[in-house]
């Protein structure tokens, strides 16, 4: 996801870094890229299948994704191979392929995020905040890192100390929004799930003793509202608020300290962000084991 | 065509045979087996195609039981297809039937997760998705007598609540009962566009269980209420 911002110190804004360290940076960012789509197959049942799944790119999202990342890949190295073939020197060649990492980086955020938002059994999902905070927050957790590995070999440009400053600022905005949106249940009632609308309807049996791949996959407790606030408050104040103040105080200076501890609290955030995302999102077929609205 | 179930809620008496015909036929049909995991254990659970809840619709004395089966509803729209990544998920354009290909399945649950209704499980055993076929394998099985060739549950039910045909005849059986019996979609809001449909309870008059006997004022009927008393002493 910081595929983005090499790219982009790469085209707008020169080089601030030395071009070792641009290749560092590069290959970190290459290495995380790797380890999210080799985990991803960790949670497959059948994973020696995995390979199919860039079959169906004209209806599946996740298709989609998975070949846009793919393609990030491949792009990624042969631009780091053309920057070591100019000594690290930018050439015509090495900008048309940023511009393509631009893309396809932005292709795979916006395609992860529209495998949730094309979700229509869950309302918190199925709504078109879903992709501009899964862009927004992939691009300021980028450019946090980026910041955090600037300060360890040299001082943060301010140009990537206002650009990350700028991210974080519109990621909190996203999020505040979308916690908005879905504030007030939208979704189907039992009344509708069940077409019985002419009362009130309970659930008196569910018909099996024990959990079901239903229940296990979907079902979950709702969290209290003060327990929802809290962690809300963990994701704006650990997420956004420690990793701005650390890169804020990091432009101009070199203070590893200051960058890991922006890089630490960042994806301690984006971690909670990511497991409230999933822990709020109430599935449609919750309805039939008893819950009321979704 | 458009195969697909009708379901008279108003008949189902919750017994259960319908899911278990349809495990028992199903575990040696084209998708089976379907797992059990520790069926004799303190914790058992399994792959089931078809599943039947149990609803009270209203507060008593104005309140009814309605026994709910649910299985596959082969929707037109069916995104547990399109969100498919491998291709495994597909729904056929002779008869409308939607089915998984068990050799593509690479069991990212997407499918189970891009369905409202539940309608699929994942097999923990094979590491792949599982769902009604709508006994396909029986349907069209020219060995069995022509009664016979309709899905298990369908047969087996001892109601006659389940009903199996083409939704997109309107001179077919099952369309007919949707017609006259008002049958409806679940949550057609969504726009997955289900075949099976559910026919509703009937509404019988409810039966008064307080103020049974109300007092009644006219001079007739004083005079039956004290002779009555007398009579019964």
């Amino acid at each position: 996801m910081l595929m983005l911002l090499v790219a982009l110190q790469e085209l707008g804004l020169g080089a601030p870094f030395p071009h070792t360290g641009h290749i560092a940076a590069g290959g970190l960012a290459f290495l995380l890229l790797v380890a999210g789509l080799v985990s991803s197959t960790f949670h497959l049942a059948n994973p020696r299948n995995a390979w199919k799944a860039f079959n169906r790119v004209r209806t599946s999202w996740l298709s989609r994704e998975g070949v846009s990342a793919v393609l990030l890949l491949l792009v990624t190295v042969v631009y780091f191979a053309g920057l070591g073939w100019s000594s690290g020197q930018s050439t015509a060649l090495t900008t048309i392929l940023g511009t393509l990492i631009l893309l396809l980086g932005l292709a795979t955020l916006v395609t992860t995020g529209m495998i949730y938002a094309s979700l229509k059994p869950i309302p918190q999902w199925h709504n078109p905040v879903v992709p501009i905070a899964f862009v927004v927050l992939g691009l300021a957790s980028g450019a946090v890192t980026l910041t955090a590995f600037a300060s360890f070999s040299m001082g943060v440009d301010p140009i990537l100390g206002a650009f990350t400053l700028t991210l974080l600022g519109l990621a909190t905005l996203v999020k505040a929004t979308y916690y908005l949106w879905i504030g007030k249940a939208s979704g189907p009632t039992i009344q509708r799930a069940t077409g019985m609308t002419r009362a009130q309807v309970r659930l008196l049996d569910t018909g099996h003793s024990h959990p079901t791949f239903l229940t296990r996959e979907f079902g979950r407790n709702l969290l209290s509202r003060t327990g929802s606030g809290l962690f809300r408050a963990i994701v704006f104040g650990i997420g956004f608020l420690v990793p701005a103040i650390a890169s804020a105080a990091m432009i101009g200076e070199t203070s590893p300290l200051l960058g890991v501890l922006a890089v630490v609290a960042m994806f301690s955030g984006m971690a909670v962000e990511r497991w409230l995302f999933f822990v709020e999102a109430q599935h449609v077929v919750n309805l039939y084991h008893g819950r009321q609205r979704v | 065509m458009r195969l697909g179930l009708v379901i008279d809620l108003d008949r189902c008496v919750g017994c259960h045979a319908c899911a278990v015909a349809c495990k028992e036929w199903n575990s040696s049909g084209t998708l089976g087996p379907l797992s059990d995991y520790v069926p004799e254990g303190l914790d058992p659970s399994g792959v089931w195609f078809n599943r039947i809840r149990h609803y009270e619709c209203g507060d008593y004395p104005d309140s009814e039981t309605v026994n709910f089966p649910m299985s596959c509803l082969h929707c037109e729209d069916a995104d547990c297809v399109t969100v498919c990544p491998t291709g495994a998920s597909y729904k056929r354009e002779e008869d409308g039937i939607v089915l998984i290909d068990q050799d593509k399945c690479m069991g990212c649950n997407l499918c189970a997760w891009a369905c409202p209704y539940g309608a699929r499980e994942l097999d923990e055993d094979s590491g792949t998705m599982k769902k009604c076929t709508l006994c396909v394998d029986r349907i069209y099985d020219e060995q069995i007598p022509e009664a016979q060739r309709q899905p298990a549950c369908v047969i087996v039910c001892p109601t006659h609540a389940r009903f199996f045909g083409d939704l997109d005849d309107p001179d077919s059986d099952v369309s007919g009962l949707v017609r006259d019996r008002g049958g409806y979609d679940l949550m057609p809001e969504l726009g997955y566009k289900p075949t099976n449909k559910y026919l509703p309870t009937r509404q019988p008059p409810s039966i008064p269980t307080t103020q049974v006997k109300a007092k009644s004022g006219s001079l007739l009927d004083k005079i039956r209420d004290r002779v009555n008393r007398v009579v019964s002493r």
